[in-house]
């Protein structure tokens, strides 16, 4: 920084500052900058601006991003600024036609990008909405000149201040500059280094860390707290470092982690939105920690203490719009540090937006085209302005949600990478009542805070509790409770975990009312004591004798009792100001704010955390249809449990309540929505949000709640293996032989009579959890023994497994008229979850007579199931045969890529036919919609690089996070650009100049490996293989490097993967455990070294032909450009 | 043992069912147990109870928290802004037992209970917020349910919504009481909580923030104690300035008498037109008349301060619907156009309309939510007041620049 600035930040008071002073913090100082900023105070509005998304959704960047670029689209409409929006994610509200002026569903690359700059021509460009990557994305295009060449400022975030926050120098240059404390850290080779530096920190009052440089595991680290351990732990951890080598690195274990939302504008007003406390200490990543807001163990020195920093900070980088502010603080001292900046809108941010009410992300648009804090008004409250900050009247507990569910044999504890793929968040008046309600919005299988292991309870149970809570894992959580169940005291906890014991003693304070429920026969007064504290029903029933363990009776006793939750606003100001926006949570207080309006409304129930099988789609599927309604001349009224979402801003629909997405928090809304007992009750909407609504349906309308839509009957229609079976009997439609089972031996009957390879998996689920394809009788057993066992209950369903061509078809009927969008065909073939293949649109390898086929049989489904809406049916063709594996009468995770190529509006048809409409008023005659001029590639994204011990080879059961779309007016750039998005290849040519292929077939599909294998040749690609697969590619007459396999206790294919010679694997699988070992560790590998790593020939093929593309020849247009005459 | 049940209710008839708040082994049966009665105001601010308690602003009000959590961290040494806790009764959502942070050495309700003050909790603050934001702060009375007329053993939730036998009747009953209190308008507060002789002042350092630069002349400042808080002394002395602390009666006389470069005039409670309040006011008039008109003084104020320097420039004061009570109120400063985030402490205000224009005052400040006035300044002469509360504590720090600001205007003082 200059020393200029560095005056201004650090001399006097703001007010003293000229006007302009911020201007100066602001411009850009590199000889690479873009133009520069506008001086504060001067108005400069762009006339356009290119926003950019944030891609595929993966572990660390989710849907905030889509709910981030949707605010600041919505802001620049009302600002008359045009907007012009690139991302790769069609999955997202924000690439909506109506939402942006002009929308690019594009890779986002610099190609592309600058691609899309000449042809917008944008004034300006917005980076700080698209989380990490947009803020990369317009680093990279201001290093490589392209927004000089075409004259578009950077609005925002200057580019100094990207640098700044991102590059480790300068940052801590900054950070000294200002007086900020920040970690510090030395690398040292000797005993002297070491004693210098521990000096110069302040040890013994600071204690040290040491880590040795690689060693696996921290092997011969430590932490020295006196000057004689110092020694010790340096000289063993040069000794256990092959270099000789060690970090040494001030210790905050145990601190506090804070962070601060903070705004500022371009005339340096800066307000702070918001502070957060995490439950956990430092050492969890903030996005695995459980967090708090606002702070509870601060008192106002310290709290102010950090916001002075924080603001501090924003002024010094110059940031015109949001950053987030990380702080440590000694539990101990006023001594804090600064542990990361994040200068754009961050998830902590779409987080602070939803629990104050602060649209951080609007605000931050506004700001960004030059509005200041008090021009910018507060939606919220209609009468106050941006300028204030939020003042809170309830308590917010965010949980994250990790994917162990589904991976429950990767690696579970939490530390620095973040794991969750999602999270949810609960309001309430106490803290108890707000991490109750945040554990049942977690969703994982109906888990209330009483959920206990099986293996708690055995003697060694409490050994297993506490090796759980001394490292943070995914259900940490749970064993905390669990250990306060076993006579554990607050000061034992807070001694082994150093969660602040406020946390703890609130935990105890829940399992004081779980005794006096065990303990106390069930009265008014314990009822209601047990309600305030956030005892769901459930519990309650679980844990109280009085009512036999029936739900419903604590239900009727609370009707009986007058114990009925109120709805409180969330105002942004505690109830100081008016405020117009229906933005509820439940409580158990004294006076209800949410009375519902007079006319008609109907329920939207979203889809809650997002997880792996359930993502992004939902949301968009409940945005739309909660705008549909609007359409309608309905009332809309959306229930949701996730504050990452679009669903859950403010002004998505008519009346949001943030709540749990359970039976009896949903029947609560409902209640509240009828304006009292006995009234009618609004309709509900089960189809939009996944599988978490559609679960719903069966247990609303068994309380009389209305669910519109497909009736509960047709969903268990779709459901019960039995009944769907004699349905398609019916209708003569095939399917792949097999049924539902309820015993282990019926399993083993049924699986012989129709013959191995058969596809398992348990009913009612979604995303493919714990679906197999079993190739034997011992897997089978080992499956239903460790996997799943059926019972009456809960049928395991057993199919034969048919290998061929998978096509999906999304439909829409009102009960008459069939409307079928489009169909999208498979480049994997059967056997890879729907979720985690490539899918095309139009299909492109169907005879007509097959698609006439899968309209006719479409049709048939849809009508004979009475599907009022939207219903998914996945077919197999099987040696010209069309099957039908599944039917799912709701929206599926294709609704929102399908509804964006085809143009139709599948959400919006379907909520109107489910108010009463019917297609044919709508103007739709049914059918299959005509096919598009484009064709369009949906690729799957994972995260596998952060969650270790998952493998990642592609099967039943489903793996990704994300998805993107290539989209072009033929199939080869369409694929090229789906594979660009999804990170399988690179637009442009890798540093070593020739790509290298690491292949290692299994041997029935070394026929097949064939062509693909020539076709990468072709392309240039040099060839390595492990034994087999290099005999193979010899007879071919090709060069090939043969590397030795890992069960040969051979390293080279590991280190060669390391090396980065090789920039994609194929790796495919014969089954059989070891093989599947023996794959594992290379595909981890090539995860961790961030490596492609294809398991199916399918897509290897696909991507093959895709590479004979010239680097130019795809197109890059909006979106509503394909499919145009092109002239 | 069931914690005592109280009831608050106010002059208009509304009221409000609630627990008295009460730490492990404290005693129910204390001063604090008898009720009370004062003004019902709400304060938004989310952190700094032990100062709102101790900030004599607060004199005589039942003051509810709107933030739902209190005595998470308990109370500590440092944190006082006066001798005492002044307010009437703390009315909270949720008292949290076991609080937790490095400083504490004592708990919130044991510690007012000792000054006869109780803390009700349970009671649906939210809905009393709205309530008094709707029809304006007003009288009300906060007492224990007599036993004799309501019945003490039905459920918490019955109680808690009004349900019980007896508890209307009882609520209605202490409506009327709460209608018999002076208003507050009529109550001389400033007499309890100002100093009652000169003295000097040594409020020390203020960790953790750091001391401003020190002002390199010493100057003399006198302090005019409406009920001050230590912060505002604390302000000046950290910047070096030799600060003497006087009764809010001291006439100009005495004050001219130690020879001040500057006279600042600090917070306090009520109405700035209250009787006791005359003799400041004459007070400031004839500063501001005579050595500050002649260039020898500096004068600035703050919150009442500033309503009875409008009092003694000729304007008028009324009072506020419902205050501005918070940490998060945005104030413009109309001369740069900045907003600023002030902690703000106060139910009446200076009217716009009423400054004279021979004053040469003009109006500085401005709420950015409600366009009250905020602060004051005359044209040419070294003095400004704000209406808000720049030493904070609680609330944001942004505004400390202003003492710098009156630090600097005494380097003008001939």
């Amino acid at each position: 920084m200059t020393e200029d600035t560095t005056n201004t930040i650090s001399s006097g008071p703001p007010a003293s500052l000229p006007a302009s002073s911020s201007g100066a913090i602001g411009a850009p100082s590199g000889p690479r900058a873009s133009l520069p900023a506008s001086p504060s105070g001067v108005r400069n509005k762009p006339a356009s601006v290119l926003i950019i998304g944030s891609g595929p959704i993966v572990i660390g960047q989710a849907a905030e991003f889509d709910y981030a670029g949707t605010q600041a689209c919505k802001a620049m409409r009302e600002e008359g600024v045009r907007s012009i929006l690139v991302n790769s994610n069609p999955a997202t509200i924000m690439t909506d036609a109506e939402v942006a002026d002009a929308v690019y569903i594009e890779p986002l690359t610099v190609p592309v990008l600058e691609r899309i700059i000449a042809r917008e021509r944008p004034e300006g460009l917005l980076p700080t909405l698209g989380g990490q990557t947009g803020l990369n994305l317009a680093r990279e295009l201001a290093d490589a000149g392209i927004l000089e060449k075409y004259n578009v400022r950077l609005l925002g975030t200057p580019l100094r201040a990207i640098r700044q926050a991102e590059d480790r120098d300068e940052f801590r240059q900054l950070m000294n500059a200002l007086g900020e404390p920040i970690p510090t850290s030395a690398i040292v080779h000797t005993m002297q280094e070491a004693y210098a530096f521990a000096h110069e920190i302040g040890f013994p009052e600071v204690p040290l860390i040491v880590r040795p440089a690689y060693t696996l595991g921290g092997t011969g680290g430590g932490i020295a707290h006196a000057w004689p351990e110092l020694d010790l732990v340096v000289q063993s951890g040069i000794g256990a470092s092959p270099i000789g080598q060690i970090l040494l690195e001030r210790s905050l274990v145990g601190w506090k982690e804070i962070e601060y939302e903070v705004m500022r504008d371009a005339a340096d007003n800066c307000i702070t939105v918001c502070n957060m406390e995490n439950f956990d200490p430092m050492g969890v990543h903030t996005g695995d920690s459980i967090v708090v807001a606002p702070s509870q163990t601060l008192t106002d020195r310290e709290y102010q203490m950090l916001r002075t920093s924080a603001l501090k900070i924003i002024r010094a980088l110059g940031i015109e719009g949001g950053c987030n502010v990380q702080f440590g603080l000694d539990p101990y001292s006023f001594n804090y540090i600064v542990i990361e900046v994040n200068p754009r809108v961050s998830r902590s941010s779409a987080l602070a937006s939803k629990a104050t009410g602060y649209p951080i992300a609007r605000v931050a648009a506004k700001i960004a085209v030059g509005r200041t804090l008090d021009e910018i008004p507060n939606s919220v409250t209609g009468e106050t302005t941006a300028a204030f900050e939020p003042a809170l009247d309830y308590c917010v507990v965010k949980i994250p949600r990790w994917p162990f569910d589904k991976f429950p044999h990767g690696d579970r504890t939490i530390g620095t990478q973040m794991k969750a793929t999602g999270e949810v968040m609960a309001i309430e008046r106490t803290f108890e009542a707000a991490f109750q309600k945040a554990v049942r919005s977690l969703e994982m299988g109906g888990r209330s805070l009483l959920w206990e292991d099986a293996t708690w309870r055995e003697p060694e149970g409490l050994t297993r509790i506490w090796s759980l809570i001394d490292t943070p894992n995914d259900i940490r959580l749970w064993a905390l409770m669990a250990a306060l169940r076993r006579g554990v005291t607050v000061a034992e906890l807070h001694q082994r975990t150093r969660i602040d014991t406020w946390f703890l003693e609130r935990l105890a304070c829940i399992h004081a009312l779980e005794q006096r429920l065990l303990r106390e026969p069930l009265t008014p007064g314990l009822l209601w004591d047990a309600k305030r504290r956030g005892f769901s029903d459930a519990q309650v029933a679980t844990l109280s004798d009085t009512v036999q363990g029936l739900p419903d009776r604590v239900r009727e006793l609370r009707d009986q009792w007058q114990i009925a939750p109120v709805f409180k606003m969330v105002d942004t100001c505690a109830a100081e100001f008016a405020a117009r926006t229906p933005y509820f949570y439940s409580t158990y207080e004294v006076e209800n704010e949410a009375i519902a309006p007079p006319g008609k409304s109907a329920i939207v129930i979203g889809s809650g955390p997002i997880r792996i099988g359930q993502g992004i789609e939902f949301d968009y599927c409940s945005v739309h249809s909660a705008w549909a309604l609007r359409d309608a001349g309905w009332g809309s009224v959306m229930i949701n449990s996730n504050p990452e979402t679009v669903s859950t801003d403010f002004d998505t629909s008519d009346r949001l309540y943030f709540e749990a997405l359970d039976e009896e928090s949903v029947l609560e809304v409902i209640r509240n929505e009828a304006g009292g007992p006995g009234k009618p009750m609004p309709p509900v909407i089960a189809q939009f949000g996944g599988q978490t609504a559609i679960n719903l349906a069966g247990p609303l309308n068994r309380l009389g709640v209305p669910v519109i839509g497909s009736s509960v009957d047709t969903i268990d229609l779709a459901e019960d293996r039995r009944r769907f079976e004699r349905f398609l009997d019916a209708l003569g439609i095939p399917q792949p032989p097999g049924t539902g089972v309820t015993s282990v031996s019926d399993a083993i009957t049924i699986a012989n009579h129709i013959g191995y390879p058969v596809l398992v998996r348990p009913s009612y689920v979604l995303g493919g959890r714990a679906m197999e394809i079993i190739g034997e009788e011992s897997d089978l057993q080992r499956y239903l023994t460790n996997i799943v066992t059926p019972t009456e209950k809960s049928p395991v369903l057993i199919d034969k497994y048919l290998q061929g061509k998978e096509v999906e078809v999304d439909a829409i009927c009102d009960g008459e008229v069939t409307l079928i969008p489009g169909i999208m065909e498979h480049i994997e073939r059967a056997g890879v979850h729907s979720g985690d293949s490539f899918a095309v649109y139009p299909a492109i390898n169907l005879s007509e007579v097959i698609v006439e086929q899968l309209v006719s049989y479409t049709e048939r489904i849809a009508i004979g199931l009475g599907v009022r809406g939207l219903v998914n049916i996945q077919y197999v063709i099987h040696q010209g045969q069309v099957y039908v594996i599944e039917v799912n009468p709701r929206s599926s995770r294709t609704v929102p890529f399908l509804s964006k190529v085809t143009g139709v509006p599948m959400v919006r048809l379907a909520t109107h036919i489910q108010v009463g409409k019917t297609l044919r008023e709508m103007g739709y005659a049914g059918g299959l919609w005509p096919r598009q001029k484009l064709v369009a590639v949906k690729a799957p994204v994972f995260s596998m690089s952060k969650l270790v011990g998952v493998d990642t080879y592609l099967g039943p059961e489903m793996k990704s996070t994300g998805e993107v779309m290539g989209i072009d007016h033929t199939f080869a750039p369409a694929l090229y650009k789906a594979m660009v998005g999804a990170g399988v290849i690179s637009m442009t040519p890798s540093k070593s100049g020739t790509p290298g292929l690491l292949l290692s077939i299994a041997d029935r599909d070394k026929d097949d490996a064939v062509p693909v294998i020539k076709q990468f040749a072709t392309n240039g690609y040099r060839l390595f293989a492990t034994a087999g697969t290099a005999r193979l590619i010899r007879t071919l007459g090709l060069a090939v490097r043969e590397v030795g396999k890992i069960n040969d206790g051979d390293h080279t294919i590991t280190e060669l993967i390391r090396s980065g010679e090789v920039t994609l694997v194929v790796n495919t699988i014969t089954g059989g455990k070891g093989v599947l070992q023996d794959g594992f560790e290379i595909r981890r590998v090539a995860v961790e070294t961030r490596i492609p790593c294809l398991t199916s020939l399918d897509t290897a093929s696909a991507l093959a032909s895709s590479l004979s593309l010239g680097a130019n020849e795809y197109s890059v247009l909006p979106i509503t450009e394909y499919g145009k005459p092109r002239g | 043992m069931p914690a005592p049940r109280f009831i608050l209710a106010l002059e208009d008839g509304r009221s409000f069912f609630g627990f008295r708040a009460l730490d492990p082994g404290q005693s129910a049966h204390d001063e604090a147990a008898t009720g009370t009665g004062g003004e019902a105001v709400f304060c938004t601010a989310m952190t700094g109870y032990q100062e709102i308690c101790t900030d004599p602003s607060f004199r005589g009000q039942i003051t509810t928290l709107t933030y739902p959590l209190i005595d998470n961290y308990g109370i500590n040494a440092d944190d006082f802004e006066s001798a005492r806790p002044w307010i009437n009764a703390l009315v909270v959502r949720e008292y949290c037992t076991g609080p937790s942070n490095w400083r504490t050495n004592g708990s919130l309700s044991t510690w007012l209970g000792q000054h006869g003050i109780p803390i009700v909790e349970g009671i649906d603050t939210r809905s009393l917020t709205r309530h008094l934001r709707m029809h304006g702060a007003m009288r009300a009375c906060l007492a224990p349910a007599r036993s004799g007329t309501v019945a003490q053993d039905t459920d918490p939730g019955a109680w808690i919504n009004g349900r019980t036998p007896g508890a209307r009747a009882e609520a209605e009953y202490l409506s009327a009481l709460a209608k018999a209190l002076p208003v507050l308008e009529e109550q001389e507060l400033v007499q309890g909580v100002s100093t009652s002789a000169l003295g000097l002042v040594d409020h020390g350092t203020w960790a953790p923030f750091a001391p401003p630069p020190q002002s390199p002349h010493a100057h003399r400042v006198v302090l005019i104690d409406c009920g001050v808080k230590h912060n505002i002394a604390r302000s000046l002395t950290r910047r070096g300035l030799d600060t003497v602390i006087v009764p809010y009666h001291t006439s100009a006389e005495e004050i001219l008498a130690l020879q001040p470069a500057g006279v600042v005039i600090g917070n306090g409670p009520g109405d700035p037109s209250a009787s006791a309040l005359a003799t400041t006011v004459q007070t400031l008039r004839t500063l501001l008349d005579g050595p500050v008109a002649r260039g020898r003084m500096a004068l600035t104020a703050v919150c009442l301060g500033h309503q009875v320097m409008g009092l003694a420039i000729g304007a008028q004061t009324s009072r506020l619907r419902f205050g501005h009570r918070g940490a998060n109120h945005p104030v413009r400063d109309v001369t740069t156009g900045r907003v600023y985030i002030t902690s703000q402490n106060h139910g009446f205000q200076v009217d716009a309309t009423t400054i004279p224009a021979a004053s040469g005052f003009t109006v500085s400040h401005v709420n950015v939510n409600d366009g009250s006035v905020e602060g004051l300044a005359h044209r040419e002469l070294p003095v400004f007041t704000v209406q808000y509360h720049p030493e904070a504590s609680p609330g944001p720090q942004d505004n400390q620049y202003l003492f710098d600001r009156f630090v600097d205007s005494l380097e003008t003082i001939r």
